[in-house]
């Protein structure tokens, strides 16, 4: 065979463009990866009022009780189940504080009284407690969600990483744990220890962590074969090193995808649990209690059920939506899905 | 180490000795892939070795197993004098991850996506502690960037901000930092676009002249590996079926697979390419059993796997 037909001269080679050009195209510079996410996250206009929900929705939390002038768990015999009254508003005769047409305020002889959201069958101003409530409800799903993050990705990165024995082990287990209706281990654990918001969270938590684990393991299993942890063991990375420079920064998105779609399951879950009775004790209040003694009395006053149902569907709605549009910006591919 | 290191230079031995190389991967009790069976050859200080063969045959599995991401299922790898086939002591492994290092074929996926390409770059002194102050670490990491044909404006960007031929440099970058004794380059031109392969082989070449580094060149295009290697190995369903300098291999070859593969380049003259006679080449019907054959010399510096009735048959039909 003809030596020349193949063999590149420098000359020609050269041809095809010189081996150390100094290439600049500063037209790609400057966006780092968080800056990019935060544009796709507000281009999409159900995130961004999701977003704004969620925030309306945790300031009133944090300071519509503070504002208010009622307590949440004070007692008012005297003045139970008044009707929705909001200055302003009364003046265009909706929410005046009347029910057919007599003032009820009046009636129970507190004229000078505004309970926004009314009252409820023993006189506590609900406005207070529906945002108590929400308080409460957003405190335990953050906390539940937490140590899902907590338990879930620690035992994924254990199972994935090290793989094995372990891993086999540590699958059995999930399925066994996934195997008992995870209602029934809430209502026991609830049963056999003193109700409280530490209990409730470590109910959610005790079956809530073991889907983030999938999640991470599985993000594991994929990047520890990439050629990056390839290339990162041949320069003799230790393993810590491996699962919080590549492993962990990799898993960032999908952690905080899971992270909140699980939030609202958490707060769904709650007041489930308030629900069938397994919620905060009284006086406290959660959306799931609120809504409960609520529905004892919806037909004739709806508004003691229906106010915090809001509130708990705008939020769960929210947490969903966020989910979503934080889906799309972090991990573009799954936006068909 | 280093005084080891110095005096196995001083008495000529070669770089990397690989005797009998064997990675078998256990599917299940009765099924075991065997992706390289009974390799061997030596790369010397300074040497462009070609590994080449068809998708599937073993190449990159060498590289793997040389480097120790996998533990070999049998068979010596000598390293600088040093036994890195076995259990590893620390200063082994020490020598591994330095003076050794990898090129990986697909530029995307061999940089990590969250790290700046300084972070990326570095990653192999920061490990290793091979500077003093932030200063001089970026200092090493502009003088890598500067040398593979990037500019300091890089250092600050992600990895998808670059194109194709540029994340290769990278990548080129990180194994050169190290100042490696070899680099396994293991189809680090196969994912780009054919006007970049040529800039980044030339850079290869170049950077073996200025270091005087080894390269392991693993690949499947023939024409690059004829241009860039001095030594050529081809491996086959895991065996080195034929071995010896880039003109033994090109010029002379004899085993069929060799020619088989040889016979596919396409030419650059369409007279020649019109006529061109492909060679084909199936070892299960052709009755060749690797496991039989044994290392033949043709020559000093040719080797040929084979059994001396397929030998006699074979060189007397090139
Ligand atoms: N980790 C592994 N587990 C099981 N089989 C493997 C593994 N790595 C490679 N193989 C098998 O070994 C053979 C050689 O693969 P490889 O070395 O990647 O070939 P090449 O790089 O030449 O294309 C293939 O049949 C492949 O399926
Ligand atoms: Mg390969």
């Amino acid at each position: 065979m003809d030596k020349q037909e193949l063999r590149l001269t420098p000359e020609e080679a050269r041809l095809t463009g010189l081996s150390r050009e100094e290439y600049t195209d500063s037209n790609f510079a400057g966006h780092s990866y968080l800056h990019e996410i935060l544009i796709t996250l507000f281009s999409n206009r159900a995130t961004a009022i999701s977003l704004a929900c969620i925030a309306v929705i945790v300031l009133m939390a944090i300071f519509a009780p503070i504002l208010s002038p009622y307590s949440y768990r004070e007692v008012h015999s005297e003045a139970t189940n008044l009707p929705m009254r909001i200055p302003g508003l009364e003046k265009l005769g909706i929410f005046d504080g009347t029910r057919a047409g007599v003032d009820q305020y009046e009636r129970h002889g507190v004229p000078d009284e505004y309970h926004y959201f009314g009252t409820d069958n023993l006189g506590r101003d609900i406005w207070t407690r529906v945002w108590t409530g929400t308080r409460i409800s957003l405190l335990i799903a953050l906390l539940a969600v937490a140590l899902d993050v907590l338990i879930g990705v620690t035992y994924g990165m254990i199972a994935g990483f090290f793989g094995g024995r372990a891993d086999l082990i540590m699958q059995r287990v999930i399925e066994v744990l996934t195997g008992i209706p995870n209602l029934i281990i809430m209502m026991l654990l609830l049963l056999v220890m003193e109700p409280g918001i530490p209990t409730i969270c470590l109910a959610l938590a005790i079956t809530g962590w073991v889907n983030m684990s999938r999640i991470v393991r599985a993000q594991v299993l994929r990047i520890k074969g990439s050629e990056y942890v390839l290339a990162s063991r041949t320069l003799g990375s230790p393993a810590m090193r491996i699962i919080l420079r590549k492993i962990l920064p990799n898993t960032m998105g999908q952690i905080i995808i899971t992270f909140m779609f699980s939030v609202p399951n958490a707060i769904f879950f709650e007041a489930f649990l308030a629900f069938i009775g397994l919620g905060v004790p009284i006086p406290m209040a959660s959306l799931g209690t609120l809504i409960n003694d609520g529905y004892k009395s919806a037909m004739l006053y709806p508004y003691q059920v229906l106010l915090p149902a809001a509130v708990l569907s705008v939020l769960m709605l929210s947490f969903n939506l966020l989910g979503d549009g934080l889906r799309d910006a972090i991990d573009p591919q799954m936006r068909s899905m | 180490m280093n005084a080891q290191t110095e005096r196995a230079e001083r008495a000529g031995q070669p770089l990397l000795e690989v005797e009998g190389l064997r990675q078998h991967f256990r599917m299940s009790r009765h099924y075991t892939v065997k992706a390289v069976d009974d390799v061997s050859f030596t790369i010397h200080r300074g040497e462009i070795f070609g590994l080449v063969g068809e998708s599937g045959s073993g190449k990159s599995t060498t590289g793997r197993s040389i480097i120790r991401l996998y533990t070999p299922t049998a068979g010596r790898i000598r390293f600088c004098g040093q036994d890195v086939s076995g259990r590893l002591t620390a200063q082994q492994t020490l020598l591994l991850r330095t003076r050794m290092q990898m090129i990986f074929q697909d530029p995307i996926a061999s940089l990590n996506p969250r790290e700046k390409v300084i972070d990326i770059i570095a990653e192999g002194i920061d490990i290793h502690h091979m500077y003093e102050s932030r200063a001089q670490r970026r200092d090493m990491v502009l003088a890598m960037l500067r040398k593979v044909g990037l500019a300091p404006e890089h250092a600050d960007r992600y990895p998808h901000q670059l194109s194709g031929g540029q994340r290769q440099r990278v990548g080129i970058a990180r194994a050169l930092i190290m100042k490696p004794d070899l680099i396994i380059a293991d189809e680090a031109i196969s994912a780009l676009d054919v006007s970049i392969q040529a800039q980044v082989v030339n850079l290869l070449k170049q950077i073996q002249q200025e270091t005087g580094c080894a390269i392991l060149f693993i690949a499947h295009d023939l024409s690059m590996v004829r241009y860039i290697s001095d030594t050529i190995g081809v491996l086959h369903l895991g065996h080195l079926v034929e071995l010896g300098t880039t003109q033994d291999v090109f010029e002379h070859a004899v085993h069929p697979y060799t020619r088989a593969l040889l016979s596919a380049i396409p030419r650059p003259n369409p007279l020649l390419e019109r006529d061109r006679p492909i060679e084909s080449y199936d070892c299960r019907a052709a009755g060749v059993d690797y496991t039989k054959g044994t290392l033949h010399h043709l020559s000093d510096t040719h080797l040929l796997l084979a059994t001396d009735e397929e030998r006699d048959r074979w060189t007397r039909g090139a």
